[in-house]
């Protein structure tokens, strides 16, 4: 993928992502009411009052979690972010994670959830943890030089602090069975039930993951150059759709890496449900 | 889109965001509409400890709000709760339902549709 320029990489979001998005949007809605726990967590122990941002938004199903503080949630998808507009106090938008209309250091918290991995470059997913810590206020931590020269932080609480979540490559005992040393950059699909004789409600109402795509393992081995199979039906009911949407795959650390090379610090991080989370604050301005 | 929303904004584009004039925003052929949300004073109070008071004043000055406080309200005027039930109409249930917000940098202009402002770029701004 790091061949992939600029624009074929955003030509292939749009394709592989954005559009699928913008077509999968309502079923997409219907299965995502159940907030992870430690996103849960973070939000609900904000101070009351702080601002943040929800980068890539989706139904906005977090903006439910704290009416204390309020959040400006953003995502690339209209058809989503009409239904993330619903959640009050909170504001909706539509916008690029690479191009935010915020101020910069401004922001005391975000959450980018489920977004990063969507970006096919690596220079794209760094670029994109970059613009979410350029929002943060600034780390005010002093720094502390030791005699050899390393610097260290110690963030203060008050620093603008964001949660980063990617979908894992290591997650052998999810029912796509992916682990390490497979390939990270694969297409992953997602069936729709059409309304038509059956219903489009969610079969498990408490599964937290996403029930409505069929494991692919031949297309997680396969090339990412893979062609959309928009309307290709896997069942023998004409009632359903399958759409790919293209993923690249965290493994072990490279999270870490990312938020470094984006400038950030990593104060806590950790692995939830075939996710790979991170908490981050922007280092401080030499 | 409510006009507390617009004191969180700027342009998108990125050589605009360390310009004064990017924020705020401005409104141009707003269509505005109530709607009734609960009044939540805690909530109200925290908000202006946030608001960039300049910039909100200009915002309203130009959707046509002529009764807002010259100065930030602090101390024994954030228990007057008339006061806070005005902010409260004005900052959370003005909604903008159609018109534009404008750079007053760049003079870009994004959308905004049924409540929604859309903030993606054309290609050559990007």
């Amino acid at each position: 993928m790091s061949s992939r320029d600029g624009s074929t990489a955003v030509t292939y979001e749009d394709e592989h992502v954005h559009h699928v998005y913008e077509q999968i949007a309502s079923h997409f809605s219907s299965t995502r009411y159940k907030p992870w726990p430690i996103v849960e967590r973070f939000l609900q122990g904000l101070p009351d009052g702080a601002v943040g941002v929800d980068v890539g938004c989706g139904n906005g199903k977090y903006l439910t979690v704290n009416p204390k503080v309020f959040i400006l949630a953003s995502d690339r998808s209209q058809a989503l972010t009409k239904i993330a507009a619903q959640h009050q106090p909170h504001a909706a938008l539509i916008a690029d994670n690479l191009s935010l209309p915020h101020p910069p250091s401004s922001f005391d918290f975000a959450i980018s959830i489920a977004v990063i991995h969507h970006l096919s470059t690596p220079a794209r997913r760094v670029e994109a943890i970059k613009s979410v810590l350029e929002l943060l206020k600034p780390n005010r931590a002093l720094k502390q030089e030791s005699p050899n020269g390393s610097v260290s932080q110690s963030p203060d609480s008050s620093d603008g602090r964001a949660l980063i979540y990617v979908w894992a490559l290591e997650q052998k005992n999810s029912r796509r069975g992916w682990d390490e040393g497979m390939a990270q950059d694969v297409m992953v699909p997602w069936v729709t039930k059409s309304s038509r004789g059956t219903s489009s409600k969610p079969l498990k109402r408490n599964s937290a993951v996403e029930h409505s795509e069929t494991r692919q393992s031949d297309l997680s081995k396969g090339s990412v150059t893979a062609q959309s199979r928009k309307g290709e039906s896997l069942t023998p009911s004409d009632s359903s759709q399958t759409f790919y949407r293209y993923y690249h795959l965290y493994r072990a650390g490279e999270l870490e890496q990312d938020v470094s090379d984006a400038g950030g610090t990593v104060i806590e991080s950790g692995y939830e449900k075939d996710n790979w989370w991170a908490i981050i604050v922007r280092n401080s301005e030499p | 889109m409510k006009v507390l929303t617009v004191n969180f904004l700027t342009c998108a584009v990125k050589t605009c965001k360390t310009s004064p004039e990017a924020f705020p925003l401005h409104f141009r052929d707003a269509e505005l509409a109530q709607q009734d949300l609960e009044f939540n004073p805690e909530f109200i109070k925290n908000m202006l400890l946030r608001l960039d008071w300049n910039a909100f004043r200009v915002t309203t000055s130009e959707l046509g709000f002529s009764t807002i406080p010259a100065e930030k309200p602090e101390g024994d005027a954030l228990n007057d709760e008339t006061l806070l039930r005005d902010l409260h109409k004005v900052l959370l249930e003005t909604q903008v339902m159609e018109g534009k917000l404008v750079c007053g940098h760049c003079a870009h202009e994004y959308a905004i549709k049924e409540g929604i402002a859309n903030f993606l770029l054309p290609n050559h701004l990007v």
